[in-house]
Order: structure tokens, then sequence, then C-alpha cells
């Protein structure tokens, strides 16, 4: 479970982490991805481990396209430019929480058979749900993926840069809205695949996003800001807490131990564990 | 200059007697009592936001947790109300208290966090407090509680027949919280909180005790909220921990504030006063199908304001503008 959230999380670390930019909508964004991927099953009976690519890419171009549309000029604010990210990606998750509602209805919904759902692996007598198994997996991909791009690509550093100095950044001519755009492409289309994955073991309902986003935000935090490797720990460390609280206190209290963790974390390090800024 | 700002703080004072004179009227006119309910919700909503901008907008600690001290207020009045018998007029006093004790006590360790991670921590321990009042079985848990009618009474703070009591204390909440606001404006603390905005390094280098003040903007801020909240339990007459401290709600506290114009005297008022109402008649007349057409035109409302006026709507008066230049 530790995993799935490093799997919400590592787009989220790009978009808010790296970048530097308030996503209020990242919920909304793996809502958006789990109706995808819905759809491609009942319609087109598109099994959701190979529908991901597809979801993943839809998401890359709904993620730019958000970005072009509205966040570029959210960031243009001179005054508060905080408080403006936050509530006009605010205003975007409920606009995208209502469209849900009224194309798809409030009911819940859930992808009945797929290659990977209820089955299970046993591993030396651990019985594995395969879901969560490739979720895990995929996770790992991911994070390993985004490190490399970051660090090793002249886009990813080009990334670095542009929140680092944007206009420094202009000056070697590095056009600032072609590096974002991309960034928070990719960042969708790390989240579509995480909500592609999902989809298979989780009820699918518009408000779906809300319960995951903030653990994903706690989870980018404690990892600390500007860091992957951080936003990877911070996945693992929070699924850990969860199912230990889980063993102590109520489950409806799970999450009380991933924030108490959270507190500790920032009082200790106030960058998180392995920030940057 | 000096003139000028005393000049301004004068008319601010007169502007507002005025409209708190307009508005305590207003229910000889307005005899629907649909509107009222939409007025006083309003009201409600600019004392909040008023408050929330004491700590966000004049200190710069962006908190997006106050539903905590909203629901401990209207929980410490409701818990001391049903199981005591303690009237809501001293028990609203004491969930003040308590709340601004605990946003100290919160301050801190809280206010050594800067940016993404201190408004996170805020967001978090609002939320470690829902949690722990939804699964707090003695105080109704998940259930909440609804409060026992016992017929009109100003000593119980209880109206059944008409609604005009609430709308007073929400008017005079309000009017309290401007007033508070507009008094702190040039007050020391006033000072010292921009200052610690703007340049936290550079305030305590000419002597302005950081710490101390912005302990002082959360204990105000808080302790106002939960008035607020107080009052909020006492109109509904059921409470319940999603619904008085839910995350939503620390947004919709603070959105009023930035729509106006956050950190400024009029921006909580200005924003409540065009926010609240959209919200309750985009909900009655476009909410009624249940399929989240409301919750469209309400998002794409916000986008827009927030992306056309960032500094919010009290940039729209040029005066303060020119103002706000100079200074």
């Amino acid at each position: 479970m530790g995993l799935l959230y490093g799997l919400i999380a590592v787009g989220l670390a790009l978009i808010f982490g790296l970048m530097d930019v308030t996503n209020f909508a990242h919920g909304e964004f793996l809502m958006l991805a789990m109706y995808l991927s819905f759809f491609l099953f009942a319609f087109f009976a598109i099994d959701p481990l190979l529908s991901a690519p597809l979801v993943a890419a839809a998401l890359f171009v709904f993620g730019a396209v958000i970005y072009l549309l509205i966040v570029r000029f959210a960031m243009r604010a001179k005054a508060n430019a905080g408080m403006v990210q936050i509530f006009t990606t605010f205003g975007l998750a409920i606009v995208m929480r209502g469209l849900a509602q009224f194309f798809f209805t409030p009911d819940y919904r859930s992808i009945p058979q797929s290659w990977l759902g209820g089955k299970t692996i046993s591993f030396a007598g651990i019985f594995l749900p395969e879901p969560q198994l490739v979720g895990a997996l995929v996770s790992i991909l991911a994070f390993a993926g985004l490190y490399f791009f970051i660090h090793r690509t002249d886009f990813g550093r080009a990334i670095e840069a542009t929140r680092e100095d944007p206009g420094a950044v202009a000056l070697v001519g590095i056009d600032k809205n072609r590096v974002f755009a991309f960034g928070w492409g990719l960042g969708a289309a790390l989240v579509g695949l995480a909500g592609a994955i999902m989809a298979v073991f989780f009820y699918i309902y518009p408000d779906v996003g809300a319960s995951f986003a903030l653990i994903a935000y706690v989870t980018v935090a404690l990892g600390g800001f500007g860091s992957v490797f951080g936003a990877f720990a911070g996945g693992i460390i929070v699924g850990l807490v969860e199912a230990v609280t889980a063993l102590v206190l109520p489950p409806s209290l799970k999450s009380v131990g991933i924030y108490a963790v959270y507190l500790l974390v920032v009082f200790i390090r106030p960058r998180g564990l392995f920030g940057s800024m | 200059m000096d003139k000028n700002f005393a000049a301004r703080r004068r008319r601010d004072l007169i502007i507002a007697a005025g409209l708190a004179g307009i508005a305590a009227l207003a229910p000889l006119f307005v005899k629907d009592v649909y509107v009222q309910n939409i007025l006083i919700l309003t009201l409600m909503y600019a004392a909040l936001s008023q408050s929330w901008n004491i700590l966000s907008g004049y200190c710069g600690q962006i908190s997006l947790g106050h539903a905590l001290y909203f629901g401990i207020g209207a929980y410490t009045t409701e818990l001391l109300f049903t199981k005591f018998g303690v009237l809501p007029w001293f028990s609203m006093l004491g969930g003040g208290v308590i709340a601004a004790l605990i946003a100290m006590g919160l301050g801190y360790p809280f206010f050594r966090l800067r940016g993404h991670y201190f408004v996170i921590a805020t967001i978090v321990i609002a939320e470690i407090g829902l949690l722990l009042f939804q699964n707090w079985e003695w105080a109704g848990a998940a259930m909440g509680i609804t409060i026992p009618i016992r017929g009109d009474s100003w000593l119980k703070f209880q109206f059944l027949r008409t609604k005009l009591p609430y709308f007073y204390f929400a008017l005079g909440l309000c009017c309290l919280a401007w007033f508070v606001t507009w008094w702190l404006e040039d007050s020391k603390w006033g000072f010292w909180w921009r200052a610690v905005k703007d340049n936290p390094e550079a305030a305590e280098s000419l002597g302005v005790v950081v710490f101390n003040s912005k302990m002082g903007a959360a204990a105000v801020s808080a302790f106002l909220v939960a008035i607020g909240g107080a009052f909020y339990a006492q109109f509904l007459a059921y409470i319940d921990p999603e619904s008085v401290m839910g995350f939503q709600f620390s947004l919709l506290m603070a959105l009023p504030a930035v729509l106006g114009g956050i950190g400024t005297l009029w921006g909580p008022v200005l924003g409540a006063a065009i926010l609240i109402p959209m919200t309750e008649l985009t909900r009655s007349y476009i909410g009624g199908s249940g399929r989240g057409v409301d919750l469209i035109v309400y998002g794409t409302l916000i986008v827009l304001i927030s992306l056309a006026l960032p500094q919010g709507l009290v940039s729209l008066f040029s005066r303060s503008k020119a103002k706000g230049a100079t200074r």
C-alpha cells in the first residue's frame, strides 16, 4: 500500500515538489484517470493494465493543456502568487468534480474482472494481492524513471533551472512555458498511470480523488520539496506508518498516524527528510 | 502621508458605521426567510474570513486549518450546553479561549515552519482534529450532536420562530471582527505583523519579536473564529465533525479574503458579500438536479476571479491602488 501512495505522489512530486506549483486538483486528475480506464474497459473491454499507457498519454495532454490554459496565468500573478495558485487549482478541482457528477453520475463504479483483480501471489508463505504488487513495481519504475529524467537529461535540468530562476533561463533560450507545460504533462501522466492501476481495485466515484490527495501532499512534504528520492522515501514511510497504526488504532483513525509522523518529522527537520528547499 | 493615513482610517470607520447601520435596518425590508438566511451566512463568513485574515493576511502565515478552531468553538459550546447545561453565552467565550490557547500551543512548534511545510502542517492538524472528533464517542462521534430545542430564549440563544436574533448576532460578530482588524491595523502589532510578513529577518533585526507577534495573531484569529463556530452551532442546532471541521471549511474561510483582497481591511467583507450569495444561489437554483451543475458554475467563477484579480476585488478601487504604490 505504501508504494501505491508513492505512485500517486510521484506525479505531485514533480509538479508540487520540483516545479513549486501548488496543484489542489491532483486528486481530481487521479479521479479522471480512473474513470478513463473504467470506460476503456466497459466499452472496449481493454484491460486496465493494457490501457494504462493510453490513460497516461491522455492525462499527459490534459495536464499540459490545463497548464497552458489556466495555471500559466495563475503563475503570472505578482502578489500572493501562492494563494492564487491554491484557489485556481481548487476551483478547477470543483469544476472537475462537478463535470464528473454531470457526465458520469455520482454512482460508485468498479471494474468487475481484470487480469489482476482479486488474484494473489503466495511468496514464502505470505499472500500478496497482485494489483498492489504491480502497483508497487510500477511505482518503483516510475520513481527511477523520474529520477533519471530530472538528473540525467537536459529537459529535466531545464525544469529545475526554470523553477530556480525563470529570468536567467529565458536568457539562455529556454522557453519557460514549454518546459513547464511538459512538466505538467509528465506529472499528470504519472498520476494517470496510478489511476489506471488503482481502477482495478478501488471504487470509482467523483470524489474519490479527495481522499488520496491530502496523503499525497503529506508524502511529498514529508520527503522534502525538491527531492525525487524524498518523495519515494515518503511514500514508503507513509505506507509503513499506516500499516502500523492500523494494528494499534481502530481503522478509522489510521490516517492520524501518518499525519502525526509528518508533524514529528518537520518539527525535527523543517525541510522534510531530504528536502533542499 | 501620516495625515492621509489618519484620514483614511477615519473614513474607513465612518463607512463601516454606515454600512453596519444599513445592514441593521435590512430586516425591516427583507421578510423572506430564505434571503435572511443568506444574509446571516454572508455576515458569518465575512466575520470568519476577517478573523482568518488577521493571521494569514496581515501576518502572512497562510493557515488552511482554521476549521479546527471553528470546530472547537462549536463543540465546546455544545458539549458544555448539552452535557452540563452551561449557557451558550459563557461556553462560547470558553470555546474562544480554548481555541486561542490551542492556537498558541500549536504555534510553538508550527511557527518554525515556512511556506508549504507550514500550510500542510495546518491542514494536517485540522484533519487530525476531525478524525479524533469522529471517533470520540462521548462527543457524539461521527453522528454529531443535536442541540435540544427548549423554545425561544435570549438566555439560551435559541430561536425557533424568527431568525432575526441570529442575524443581529452575526452582524455584531462581523462588526467586532472588522473593528478588531481596524484597531490592530494601526497598532504596534499591526506594523509588526506586516513587517514579519514582508521580511521576517529584517523585522527581527529591527527588534520585532517575530515569534511572539505570530503567536498574538494566531490567538486573536483563533478566538474570533471559535466564536463564529459557536454561533454556527446554535444557528443550525446540529453539528457533526465533518460539517464544522472539514477541510472544505478551512478553504471557505480563506476564500472570501482571497477573492476580496488578502491582507486588506475591506477584502474579506467584500469577498463574502459577493461569494456567499453566489454560492447559495447557484446551489439552490441550479443545484437541484443533483448533477453537479452548481459545482461547475461555482468552480469556474472561482477560477476566473482568482485569475482576473490576483490582488482581490479591493484592487478595483483605484484609490487604494495608488496608495498601495506609495506605501
